[in-house]
């Protein structure tokens, strides 16, 4: 009996040895993907930056810092077509809602530093006009000042209006020009939509102009939602 | 993306006189919760969904564009609704469609619609689709016209099409292969309607029988479709079961990830299967015959000269690009970082799928088993021609590969090629 029980004392500790190796060699073998979203959204990286800072390229903007419900709602128009890149439309095309809300918090909450303004290339009447739009709009025309939905540091309003400093005038520029075309649309009432129809060309590059000439915040966090009564109804923020 | 998978073939049901004949019987009363459970997981195993819904559009109520080389189609609604869906049409009605490819009206469908596969659907199965679409909410949006041109337009050419590429059949159980790979066999050839990208197709639009399962360009889309043979260099012979499952059930697998049009089919498809299902597809596919219409003719001298300029260029740029998640040897992360070393997509005849890996990247969908896929960026905006021509004769070459080098050609063709 004895001898029994020995025997099947080794077996079991030889199994063990067996089994234990099997799992180190595994491991050996096999190095895995990061468990991280950083890891993640590498496919992001190549274009906004491994924290969204953004890129040199004009047109790939910076994602870091802005509100999460902004990000998101951008997630899945790319992905459901209201919003128009091919290149995003492509990527997001399979993802499904509780995912890119995942990559939507991953960016929202990067705090990557800002690169300083590129220099100015309109003349100072043009960034004058830029500056009196942004601030104060054209009762005359019924433009609204973009302060007064993207808040006076222009830092943005939580859950859904996007800061609007670091960007590249040429990105502005190319938004405010699709919202207008409409390859860029939102949610109904699209706002956002509305007020581009209401620029000329020439208010878009003096916008975009100043508004890639303004240095960072100093807090660039997005001011606490219902922080001010915004001037019309907008589908992408749920009042 | 996967929108354009059946352009392949020449496109789907005009069901539009059909639906003004106002017959009222139709709706599928009395079908119990149970059928019509069941019917929603057959509509899922036979991906109708993905052609028939616009992306964020009302389910089943049809109206997606697919670009074919005869002209652009536009899939029918088949929600239940009477006036614009098949609200009116009864189940046998339904099965006639399915099993012989003409509508309700007799109109002959268009080959996008995958009747060659489905006509191998049981009545029974065919009888739960249908109470299952007729349980759905009615989506009132008339069906669009097709753009099809001359003389494709002509439904009467699609005689001679059938008589060439169609057979009429139910499937028909082999006695002597188990009853897994049975279940995996009727999947396959019937609801799955794997064929329309995997086998090649010819000129007429038409899949060739004789080169089944052996892989096959997607017109239009421009992404290859591999073979599915148990081949072992081009086929999944060298596959085991459980990677072929992983593959088509969670996106991702040791041995590589789903991407293009196949992401599409896991993502709206089969994720929702039951494992068991998945792994009799895998049986059935292990076990087709080991042909190959992926052999490559030994390169020429030319060609070897091209691996020869351009692999130093492109080690470079694998070093210093794509180690990081593809590991030194090209031995990946698997799975979240697929290998590209011993990887058929990579390494077979067509180049196409490595090429727009590359310029394109890709997230593979995200299913329940892979609820948050890794994705590849893309390099299209960071790497000129030469450089993805450089890095894609690289990885096809290194750590073994086989692969031949790719021409700067090839590569600035392929960046016109539609995304989405």
């Amino acid at each position: 009996m004895r001898n029994v029980a020995k025997l099947c004392g080794f077996f079991l500790s030889a199994l063990f040895a067996f089994f234990s190796f099997g799992a180190f060699a595994a491991d050996a073998a096999l190095e895995r993907a990061p468990d991280t979203m950083q890891a993640r959204v590498m496919g992001c990286a190549a274009c906004h930056g491994a924290h969204g800072e953004g890129t040199d390229n004009d047109y790939f903007p910076r994602l870091s810092g802005k509100p999460a419900g902004y990000l998101y709602n951008q997630l899945l128009a790319f992905r459901d077509g209201r919003r128009k890149y091919p290149p995003m439309n492509y990527l997001l095309a399979y993802l499904p809602d509780a995912y890119l809300k995942q990559i939507a918090d991953y960016f929202a909450s990067e705090r990557p530093p800002f690169a300083p303004p590129a220099p100015v290339r309109v003349d100072a009447k043009t960034l004058d006009l830029g500056k009196t739009l942004v601030t104060k709009g054209d009762a005359s025309r019924k433009v609204p000042a973009c302060v007064s939905c993207h808040g006076a540091s222009m830092t943005g309003m939580e859950p859904a209006i996007p800061g609007l400093l670091g960007l590249h005038a040429d990105y502005i520029s190319a938004q405010l020009g699709a919202w207008r075309y409409g390859t860029r649309s939102t949610v109904a009432p699209d706002c956002m939509g509305q007020v581009a129809k209401l620029l000329n060309d020439r208010d878009i590059t003096a916008i975009a102009a100043y508004l890639a000439s303004l240095p960072a915040p100093s807090d660039p966090v997005p001011v606490a939602a219902g922080s001010f009564k915004m001037p019309l109804a907008c589908g992408s923020v749920h009042n | 993306m996967l929108r354009f998978r059946h352009f392949r073939a020449l496109t789907v049901a005009v069901f539009l006189a059909a639906c003004a004949v106002p017959i009222e019987h139709a709706v599928a009363q009395g079908a119990d919760a149970a059928t019509v459970k069941r019917g929603e997981y057959l509509a899922r195993a036979g991906d109708c969904i993905a052609c028939h819904t616009l992306p964020a559009g009302k389910t089943f109520g049809g109206g997606r564009p697919m670009d074919t080389p005869f002209g652009t189609l536009y899939t029918p609604n088949i929600s239940s609704d009477k006036d614009t869906g098949i609200g009116k049409w009864t189940a046998e009605e339904f099965y006639t469609m399915m099993h012989t490819g003409k509508s309700r009206d007799g109109s002959l469908l268009y080959p996008a619609m995958p009747f060659t596969s489905y006509t191998n659907v049981t009545r029974a199965d065919s009888d739960a689709i249908y109470a299952f679409l007729m349980s759905t909410p009615a989506v009132h949006q008339p069906n669009r016209p097709h753009e099809l041109r001359f003389p494709f337009n002509h439904r009467e050419l699609l005689l001679g099409w059938r008589s060439l590429f169609f057979r009429e059949g139910v499937y028909k159980p082999d006695a002597s292969q188990s009853v897994e790979w049975n279940r995996g066999a009727y999947l396959v050839e019937g609801l799955g309607h794997c064929s329309m990208c995997h086998t090649a197709i010819n000129a007429l639009g038409g899949n060739v029988k004789s080169k089944a399962f052996e892989g096959g360009l997607i017109p239009i889309q421009n992404w290859y479709a591999p073979s599915l043979t148990s081949n072992k260099e081009a086929g999944l012979g060298d596959w085991s079961l459980d990677d072929i499952v992983g593959l088509l059930h969670a996106g991702v697998s040791n041995r590589g990830a789903v991407y293009g049009p196949m992401a599409e089919v896991v993502y709206d498809s089969l994720q929702y299967l039951t494992e068991e299902d998945v792994r009799a597809m895998a049986v059935y596919l292990k076990a087709l015959p080991a042909r190959s219409g992926d052999k490559s003719p030994p390169p020429s001298q030319a060609v070897a000269e091209e691996k020869t300029s351009l692999s130093p260029l492109g080690k470079k740029i694998y070093d210093a690009q794509c180690a990081e998640c593809h590991a030194a040897q090209g031995q990946g992360k698997p799975p979240d970082f697929p290998p590209l070393a011993n990887n058929q997509s990579i390494e077979m005849n067509s180049a196409v799928n490595p090429i727009r890996m590359v310029l394109n990247g890709g997230y593979p969908p995200g299913t329940f088993k892979n609820p948050k896929p890794y994705g590849m960026p893309p390099f299209a905006q960071s790497l000129s021609d030469v450089e993805v021509a450089a890095v894609v004769t690289y990885i096809r070459t290194a750590w073994g590969n086989h692969g031949a080098p790719v021409t700067v050609k090839e590569v600035n063709e392929l960046r016109s090629a539609p995304l989405y």
